[in-house]
């Protein structure tokens, strides 16, 4: 069979366009996880300038003003010298545990971004377990503090990493029970459906009037998940150095401090989605569909804006919260969360659950 | 299977010198129980910088900014106890203005150790911001020692006869002014903590101390009114001027820390009410003793008279010599009773000066207040105890 030269060139170049669009498709699948993860440290960045100036704020003087105009480029400079910093390793510690610690911390919660969402379909992955994915993922956080505690080979470490662990897994059940409580009232796990389901009714069609006990274990769960004052136990200053991250130096302690915001930030997201109607304009009459319909990019970025202006307002309680109020005992704490948010939140599921078998 | 026989010890930790709680060099060696601390045993020492010994190979005068370094937050206070033994010893008389003088100072010294003391056992606590609050009213106490004696913290300014120079232009008319805004700071600090559920929760029932273990283990202070009784050396064994300004003494009812908190906070308010008193009451007149073989002439004087220079010269050369006799004289420091024990010998120099230190005994009562409590707890009764390893170690 005679194949002519012009037809074999025309396959083989077909050919390889087949092959360089699978390619851009592989790339392609890169392109939106890069730039959350992009979005969401240059979120963190803020945030730890945010934090610095509130608390400075607070405290009666000025906060970080040498880097960077008004002091934005702080982080970045701090995160630079963190870099440049030598790498401890503990002697007799175990060191694979004690490098991979802080990863497993952090990875667990970048996982969970990938569930939120910004604006009108702008969420990397519309799951139909949506918030579950947050609560399931948030739980392999502890391991990672635990394992940083042991392989410090410092009593004081891994107490701290103990506490860490105990407090984590105390506050999760509140915070689950609140999430069901949610998902009860919108029928769906799925994040995007829960906003849209506090779409109607503007201001008034946010879960935090249906909810309002729940919101408030929220928070409080919320900030005990993050390790915030008042309940920083894990890294209280005062007794355990720094608990479990104590023997970090260089840029895995960095990790650690990136962790914490990074997960300010995800339980911010998140109480905005469940309870503040996320990208929801929120006053009556005007529904932000009409606005996506006329021009998608300025709709969306509305909704960006809007979610990032709901999600500041936990932002700036929690971070005026550490600075106010003082910090609780490890037995007090335990006794908070087991002994007083989960009946609270029970009951809170029991009476959502009861008013949804009515209202059918 | 036989089962060998095995001693359960308890889990050692050591809270030790390198802590950002432990207020100075301390080291506790805390025998734990799981959480529950069963032992609390200071190891003191780590400060020690041999100010008796030194003391003796020093006149009065060289002697006394050792003083103000034994309790490095209450400088005024102990200089005051310095400079009241040696006058006993010499049996001298201090003017009016001088003894008004040295009240208003004492009283400042109070405040700014209280709001150091607070402050940082509120850090330790955990409530950040109070802190911060209360070192910017210190910065103002502090301009105004810088003011009348050159330095922000050591003043040597008590010195035996007198005080050191004179109150400057303009100075009375800025501590009214603090005066007149303090009042609100400390409102301010209250409403952070004192109602607070979380501050009473950690602070209630926490390192309580009976009466008459306070007596016992030799409290003074705020440690001793704490658990009722009402014992304050300016009342029961009033000097200088304090038998005319009068204060309320605050006393509290359970002994726990929460108590010896609000003790300290009206403490404040009371020390607020004797300077407004000084301020108004302030005589004029000398500020050193008459006497010039005890205190220096004024350097005008000592430029233009002969004998002034002259008894310049002896007096910061080989200092006033102390007839031999020995005095124990004690003053209520902001942080209890701090004792000067002097003997002299008839020279120059003393022959042994002791410090009895509030902080020393209150260290002494650490483990008994910090038995079955959590390590937590710990931290924060060695700050409500405001002790200071400066006159701990000496």
């Amino acid at each position: 069979m005679i194949i002519y030269a012009t037809e074999v060139q025309t396959i083989n170049s077909f050919v390889r366009l087949e092959s360089l669009k699978e390619v851009y498709g592989l790339i392609w699948i890169f392109v939106p996880i890069f730039s959350l993860v992009l979005g969401i440290i240059t979120g963190v960045l803020v945030i730890v300038w945010l934090e610095r100036e509130i608390s400075a704020g607070i405290q009666q003087r000025i906060g970080p003003e040498y880097a960077g105009p008004l002091g934005i480029l702080q982080a970045l400079a701090d995160g630079t010298k963190l870099l440049f910093k030598e790498d401890l390793r503990p002697s007799r510690g175990n060191t694979p545990l004690f490098s991979i610690g802080p990863s497993i911390a952090v990875i667990s919660i970048l996982l969970s971004y990938s569930v939120i969402p910004f604006s009108n379909h702008l969420v990397l992955a519309d799951l139909n377990i949506g918030i579950f994915l947050w609560i399931a993922i948030s739980s392999v956080a502890p391991i990672g503090l635990l394992m940083s505690g042991y392989g410090s080979n410092n009593k004081y470490s891994f107490l701290g990493g103990l506490r860490a662990a105990a407090q984590a897994i105390s506050y999760e059940i509140p915070l689950t029970l609140c999430v069901l409580s949610i998902s009860l009232l919108s029928n769906s796990l799925s994040t995007v459906d829960i906003v849209e389901a506090q779409s109607k009714y503007g201001f008034w069609g946010w879960n935090l009037w249906r909810q309002p006990i729940g919101f408030i274990i929220f928070l409080i769960s919320s900030l005990a998940e993050c390790e915030r004052l008042p309940f920083d136990l894990p890294e209280a200053e005062e007794e355990l150095i720094a608990g479990y991250q104590t023997e970090y130096s260089g840029i895995k302690f960095g990790l650690f401090y990136v962790a914490s915001y990074l997960n300010l930030l995800i339980s911010s997201l998140f109480v905005t989605v469940l309870y503040l109607g996320g990208w929801n304009i929120s006053i009556p009459y005007i529904s932000i569909l009409e606005l996506f319909e006329k021009d998608q990019i300025f709709g969306t970025t509305i909704g960006i804006f809007i979610t990032l202006a709901k999600t500041y307002l936990f932002l700036f309680i929690s971070i005026a919260t550490r600075w106010t109020l003082p910090r609780l005992r490890m037995d007090q704490l335990l006794n908070l969360g087991w002994k007083f948010l989960l009946p609270i939140s029970l009951g809170n599921l029991l009476l959502t659950t009861s008013f949804q078998l009515f209202s059918l | 299977m036989t089962t060998r026989k095995r001693q359960i010890k308890n889990f050692t930790s050591n809270f030790g010198p390198q802590h950002p709680a432990a207020h100075g060099v301390s080291r506790l060696v805390l025998e734990m129980n799981g959480e529950v601390v069963e032992r609390a045993e200071p190891h003191i020492g780590s400060l020690h910088r041999g100010t008796e010994k030194l003391i003796e190979y020093k006149t009065y005068l060289q002697a006394l900014p050792y003083s103000d370094r034994s309790d490095y937050v209450s400088m005024m206070a102990q200089e005051h106890a310095h400079s009241s033994a040696v006058e006993k010893l010499l049996n001298c008389e201090v003017p009016l203005r001088a003894q008004y003088i040295r009240v208003l100072f004492r009283e400042i010294t109070r405040i700014s150790n209280h709001s150091l003391a607070l402050t940082t056992h509120a850090m330790d606590v955990g409530a950040l911001t109070p802190f911060l609050w209360a070192f910017e009213e210190r910065e103002k106490l502090l301009e105004f020692y810088e003011r009348v004696s050159g330095a922000r913290m050591h003043a040597s300014f008590i010195r035996p006869g007198g005080v050191a120079q004179d109150l400057p232009l303009g100075l009375c008319r800025d501590i009214d002014s603090f005066t007149q805004q303090f009042a609100s700071r400390i409102d301010e600090l209250e409403e952070m903590s004192t109602g607070n559920r979380i501050w009473k929760q950690r602070l209630v029932d926490i390192g309580t101390v009976t009466a008459q273990q306070a007596k016992d283990w030799g409290f003074s202070g705020v440690m001793l009114r704490g658990p009722g009784v009402c014992w304050d050396s300016r009342r029961a064994a009033p000097y200088d001027v304090h038998d005319q300004s009068d204060p309320d003494v605050p006393v509290g009812t359970r002994g726990d820390r929460y108590d010896r908190y609000c003790i300290r906070i009206e403490e404040m308010r009371q020390s607020l009410r004797i300077i407004v008193q000084c301020l108004n009451q302030m005589p004029s007149g000398m500020i050193k003793a008459d006497d010039r073989k005890l205190c220096p002439p004024s350097r005008c004087r000592m430029k233009l008279s002969m004998e002034s220079s002259i008894h310049h010269f002896e007096l910061y050369t080989e200092g006033f010599s102390v007839p031999a006799s020995s005095t124990y004289t004690a003053v209520e420091a902001p942080k209890g009773e701090f004792g000067v024990f002097l003997v002299s010998n008839g020279s120059n120099r003393p022959y042994r000066r002791k410090i009895r230190a509030p902080g020393f005994a209150h260290s002494q009562g650490l483990d008994s207040m910090s038995k079955h409590h959590m390590p937590a707890d710990v931290v924060t009764i060695i700050g409500t105890q405001d002790i200071v390893f400066g006159e701990v170690d000496r």
